[in-house]
Order: structure tokens, then sequence, then C-alpha cells
């Protein structure tokens, strides 16, 4: 021990009332710790969802650990590794999701990249040119559940469980149709175009669209739809006719429905119902005729000018359409004719006795009755313009009996047949060229030869007459001339003749103004004649 | 050199309150101050297994303090959550080691430091080792001035969420992990202040007390 200075006199520590505990309060901070520590730990792992992959064909705008996952804009998740696929063909997204958004995790469910996109003229995604792009998802409606899924290069344009229903399409053509592109009902916006597609016999389209909840209810199974893509201009024998539906329809295109008023009341078509798409409104909402009477015309001339559709009119009344054009040869009589079929509606003829439908045989007897009493069909230029024709039905009492014609087996369809008249263009035609031969019989080299002959006499006359008698012409001029300057010196207005002349002039009016005094004399005093001028006191005094 | 006395070898108690010295009587488990009635002892009391107890402590919440996020950040660009090691991250793979360097060292290096620093010096006390006295008192003076200064991560979130406000804009808010962070910091100063450094010194002579 060191040395330990002397300590002074130290009071002693007093002893504390035993009171305080053994247990040591200070390990309940760790305990604490530890609560908390764990509690998190086990949070973590309880809330951590389902991990799923997406195949997508680029990562573009993809970035792992940003990008998130949403559901009608709600985060559902976080993508946590983006890798390529190990053929190289497209991108694996791993995503983890919330631990809620597992039971959405089915067969059905889509995900798709939101970016900026201009389609079916609306604008999307606008905001993910600031905040990014983002996996939009679309919770299916299956039970199976699934975890690996194939990611849509295009947003699809219905989320599942939006009101409205499908209907099928079908086309010829898919004209300037989009996905996307707007549907209109009264040129209301009413639907879209969810997808569309080559038919499977690669005849047509097949374009699905999407009606929304109000409007799906005015689709009946009568309901036309037609294309309402940009303007639709027809020319025809009746004009042009521009038709459209809106602005945003010119640009991108669109569809259009409506349901004939009469048909209204039809029940609602069912989802997935197919219909025709039509080329425009009027042959959409065209009634379909139900009583077609098939006919054939059989013209000499040529039908330039004429098409399939073109209007059989009876004296400014449409009745039929053209359907068909087809030239025929007859191989025996080894000329051209060109059959032309139509489909007549005896419909829109109405009969006095109403109600009756005539049979097939009955309106053929009645055809050929009319025919004999001249019905015939005649090409008319509908559109000067153009030079659209239309076939006029008329009747032409003194058109050349009908005969049947030699090559009629031809025809395998056995259809009534409207003998044809020429055209009135025609006979103008024919008349021109009449009138061309006549012209042409003219003998014209003749007429030159001759022509020819007589210049020639013409000529030498002249010749003649320049060399005898233009040198006595000259001569004769020069003495005209002498006489002429002669005459001028007479007549000058100095001259003695002319100045006699004038006071011959002056007395002779002189002498006219004493006879005038002298008539009027004579009329107020006709005594004068006899017992001679009397002094008159005025006369004097004047 | 002669060798110093303790007042621990000499018996005596001073009072921390009012500095009165009395001499410890050897039947007194619990003495007191006989001036002021404060509480005497010659070392602190249980100062080990304090330390102990808020060192563990610390080092449970330093798990989720660097796992959880440390503030959240939403603009109009969209959320985006931050711990201190993405943060680093961040700034490392923007170019800006420095400012990296600087977080990893001040946020993540220095509390674990001094995690392991306490954690030495308390094992060494529990050994009674004699091994280097001197570094391992200077080890603990350091440690105890750093203490103050790892605040200023939880200083920097304070004054950007109370500044970064903009409503719609842009809005920034702590996350569960500048709790835990600043939970870690207290704890590590507290098992630091419940330390008691006479103990490293102590290993030389039998322990009293």
């Amino acid at each position: 021990m060191a040395d330990v200075p002397p300590l002074p006199d130290l009071p002693e520590a007093v002893a504390a009332p035993r009171s305080r505990r053994s247990l040591q309060l200070v390990w309940l901070i760790p305990l604490v710790a530890a609560l908390v520590g764990g509690w998190l730990a086990v949070k973590a792992i309880l809330d951590k969802g389902p991990a799923i992959t997406i195949a997508f064909a680029t990562a573009e705008g993809l970035e792992t650990g940003k990008t998130k996952i949403r559901y009608k804009d709600v985060d559902m998740g976080l993508v946590t590794g983006i890798a390529l696929a190990p053929d190289t063909s497209h991108v694996v997204v791993t995503a983890e999701l919330a631990k809620e958004a597992k039971r959405y995790l089915v067969e059905d469910t889509r995900f798709w990249v939101v970016r900026p996109r201009v389609s079916g003229g609306t604008v999307t995604g606008i905001g993910t040119l600031l905040s990014g792009s983002y996996i939009g998802m679309d919770i299916g409606l299956s039970k199976a559940p699934k975890h690996d899924f194939v990611g849509l290069e295009i947003p699809p344009i219905v989320n599942t469980g939006e009101p409205g229903r499908t209907f099928v399409l079908r086309s010829d053509n898919a004209g300037s149709l989009d996905v996307g592109s707007p549907v209109y009902f009264r040129r209301l916006k009413a639907g879209q175009i969810v997808s569309y597609e080559l038919g499977k016999d690669g005849r047509g389209i097949v374009i699905k669209v999407f009606v929304n909840a109000p409007y799906d209810k005015f689709v009946t199974d009568n309901t036309r739809f037609w294309h309402a893509s940009g303007i639709d201009v027809t020319l025809n024998s009746t004009g042009m006719i521009i038709d459209t539906q809106s602005a945003v329809s010119i640009l991108v295109g669109g569809l259009a429905f409506e349901t004939p008023a009469e048909s209204a009341d039809l029940p609602q078509a069912g989802a997935n119902a197919e219909f025709r798409l039509f080329a425009n409104r009027s042959e959409a909402l065209r009634n379909p005729e139900t009583d077609v009477m098939k006919l054939a015309m059989v013209f000499d001339e040529s039908v330039r000018g004429l098409a399939p559709g073109a209007e059989i009119d009876f004296r400014g009344v449409t009745v039929g359409t053209v359907t068909q054009i087809r030239p025929h040869v007859d191989v025996a009589g080894k000329h051209f004719q060109i059959r032309v079929k139509a489909d007549f509606f005896p419909r829109r003829m109405r009969s006095k006795d109403t109600g009756k439908t005539l049979s097939n045989d009955q309106r053929r007897a009645l055809l050929s009755g009319m025919i004999a009493r001249g019905l015939r069909a005649q090409l008319r230029t509908g559109n000067l313009l153009t030079g659209q024709l239309y076939v006029a039905l008329d009747f032409f009492p003194s058109a050349p009996k009908a005969r049947r014609r030699a090559d009629e087996r031809l025809d395998d369809d056995d259809l009534p047949e409207i003998p044809a008249v020429p055209s009135s263009l025609l006979e103008l035609q024919e008349t021109l060229a009449s009138i061309a031969a006549k012209v042409k019989k003219f003998p014209l080299e003749q007429v030159g030869a001759d022509l020819q002959t007589t210049l020639k006499s013409a000529a030498q006359l002249i010749g003649h007459i320049d060399n005898d008698l233009a040198p006595e012409l000259r001569t004769t001029l020069a003495e005209v001339r002498k006489a002429v300057e002669s005459a001028d010196q007479v007549l000058k207005p100095n001259s003695p003749l002319s100045q006699d002349a004038r006071d011959a002039m002056r007395e002779m009016a002189r002498a006219a103004a004493a006879f005038r005094a002298l008539a009027d004399y004579l009329e107020r005093h006709p005594e004068a004649l006899i017992s001679g001028k009397r002094e008159d006191p005025r006369e004097t005094r004047q | 050199m002669s060798r110093a006395v303790t007042a621990a070898e000499l018996g005596l108690l001073r009072c921390h309150v009012c500095s009165q010295l009395s001499r410890a009587a050897a039947s007194q488990r619990e003495p007191r101050c006989p001036r002021c009635g404060a509480g005497l002892h010659l070392r602190k009391p249980s100062s080990v297994s304090r330390s102990w107890a808020l060192l563990v402590a610390a080092m449970i919440l330093y798990v989720p303090a660097n796992t959880l996020p440390m503030m959240r950040t939403s603009s109009l660009f969209g959320s985006q959550s931050d711990t201190i090691l993405s943060g680093g991250v961040y700034f490392w793979t923007s170019g800006s080691w420095y400012l990296a360097l600087i977080i990893f060292f001040a946020s993540i290096m220095v509390p674990m430091l001094k995690m392991i620093a306490l954690a030495l010096l308390l094992v060494s006390v529990q050994l009674r080792s004699r091994w280097q006295p001197g570094q391992r008192a200077r080890l603990y003076r350091l440690v105890e001035f750093v203490g103050r200064w790892s605040m200023l991560d939880i200083y920097v979130v304070a004054v950007i969420v109370a500044l970064v406000q903009l409503k719609a804009l842009a809005t920034i808010q702590p996350g569960a992990g500048a709790a835990a962070f600043g939970a870690v910091v207290v704890l590590t100063m507290f098992s630091a202040m419940a330390f008691d450094p006479r103990l490293i010194w102590d290993a030389r002579e039998p322990v009293h007390g």
C-alpha cells in the first residue's frame, strides 16, 4: 500500500433505507427495442406480397426500384428487376406486389406499360411525361391464380368491368380505323374500337367495338353500323353527297351506328352479337328489300358509265338497282351483247289491289304483257358531268316488236328479260354518223380539181389585165385628176361662179320672201286679185 | 512512477451533488451523503449492465435505422422513399462520390464504430483486461465526444422536412428509419454515459463496491 496522506475527520456515509429493487429497469430498453425491431421484421415478412414476372417486348421507360404497378392509379407494386429473356426475344420484368394484390393475380389480369400515347383522337398518359412510365394493371374476373404474365404492348381500351357491351362487326376492309377509333351514336361518342383483325379466311375484317353503358341499350338486332371514317363523298347520278360524323372522325376515322326507327323496339342485342359494317350511312339504312324480282336486260350499245348499283328508274321513281353487267358473245351470230342483271323491287310499284302478292309466274305474265305494250329499257345519262348512266324503264309504243334472241339458252339463269331500245344518245350518235356518211360521199377531190382549173384561168385573166389594161388606166386616171382639179378651181368659194351663184341665191330668197308676202296678202284680201292692192293704213304707217 | 492511490482504495466516497467526502462504512450497503442525502457510490452502480442494455437496444435499432426509409419525398413526379444507404448509393451513382462518402461515414460507419467501441470497452472491463488502459480511455473520450455529432442526420432531416412543404408540388416526410436512427444515436450516448471509465483502471486492483 502506498503512503496515504492522513485524512481529516470525515463523516461517515449514512445508510439509506433499503427500497431499491435489484431488478434493473434499464434492461427494459433493449427489450422494447427488440420488440420493436422484431415487430418490424415480422411485419416486413408478413407484408411481403407476391412476386410476379411480366414479359414485355422492350423495357422502355421501366426502371428497377422506381417503376410502379398501378391499378386505377393506386400503387400495387414495384418493379424489382428487369432482365433479358434467355433467348433475348423479350424482357422479363420482375415485380413485387402488395400483399393484398395476391387475389387479383388471376388468369386474365392484364399488364401494360403506360406511356404518353396518342390514339383515336385522345391523348393518354400525359402524366407519365413527368413522372416516368408505370405499369398499368387490369384485374381479371377469372379465379385461377397466375404469376407469370405476358404484358400487352397496347393498353386495353376497355377495362374489365366497365359498363357496356362488346359487339362484333364484319367489314370488307378496315378503312381508316384503328384501335381506339370512336364509335358514334347520333354524333355522340358512344364507344370505341377495341380490336380488329383479319378474318380467319382472309376475307374481310373482324372488328370488335365496345359500346359504353348508356348507349349499348340502343343496339338492337336490327342496328346498322357503318364507316364514318373521314369524309364520305358520293358522286352518283343524283349529284355529289358529302357525309361526315365529326371533325375527329375525319382525322382518325370512326364508326357510327343507328337503329332504324321501325325496329327501335326490338330487344337489345346480346353481347358479342355480330353485325355487318356498311360502307356508309345511306347504304346502312337502306331497307333491305324483302321482295326482289330479278330481271335481265340486253343492250347492244356501250354501257360505259353504268355500274352495279346504278338505279333502275321508272319515270323518275327508282324501282331497282343494277347488280351485274356482263358481256355475252354470240358465237353463231358473231356479235356481242351486254347483259345487265338487275334487282327489281315490285313493292315499290303498288298496284291498285294492294296487299295481294303476285306469284312469280303472274309477274312474268304481267311483264310480258307490258313488254307487248312497249315497255323497254333505255340507257340514259344521269349526270352529264360524270357520264353516269342509269337504266330507264318506260313505254315506247313505237318501239320495234321484241323478238326472242337466238342465244337465249346461253343464259342459264332464265330471268325475265326486258328488251332495250337504243339510248337517246345513241340515236343522236347515229344521226351524226349519217351526216358524216353524207359528208363522206361528197366528191371532194373532183371539186378540188375543178376549183384548181378555175383558179388557174382566173390567174391568167388577171395577168392579162395587168399587162394590157394597166397603162391605159394610168393615163385615164391622170385625165380624171385634171378634170377634178379644174372643177375644183371652178367650185372654189371665191371663184366667180360661186360668187354669182351666191348672188343668184340671195335674189331667189328675196323673190321668195316677196312672193310669200304676196301670198299672205292675197289670203287676207282675196278681192285684191280683182280690185288691186288697197292702201292699208297700217302698212303705210309701217 | 509512484502508483496513484484511488479513493476507492482509501474507502472514501465523494458526493456527486455537494462534493462532500465521506468515509464508507463496510457495513453499509447503500451509503448516502451525510450532508445532502444523495446516494453515494464508489463506481457508477451496475454501470456495465446498464451500458450493455442500452448498447444492445441501440444495436437492435440499428437494423431498422438502415433498412427503413429515412425520408419520403412526394412531388409532382411521384413519390420516393429513401433509406440512408439508397441516398448514399444515389449520390455515388450520380457522381457526387464525396457526398456519398460523407453520408457513408457519418451515418453508417460512425454509429457502427461507436457501438463496436462501446462493446469493446464493456467486454474488456468485464474481462478485467489490463490491455492498453490509456488507449481505451482515449477511445471512451472519443466515443463520448462523437456521440452528440451523430445527430446531424436527424437534424438535416428535421430541417428539410420543415422547409420542403410545398403542398402539391413537393413534400418531404420523415420515415420510420429516422426515428430508429435517432434512437440509435441517443441510446449509444446514454450507453456511453452509463459506462464508468474508472472501471478501465480498476482491473489493476481488486474491485471495491
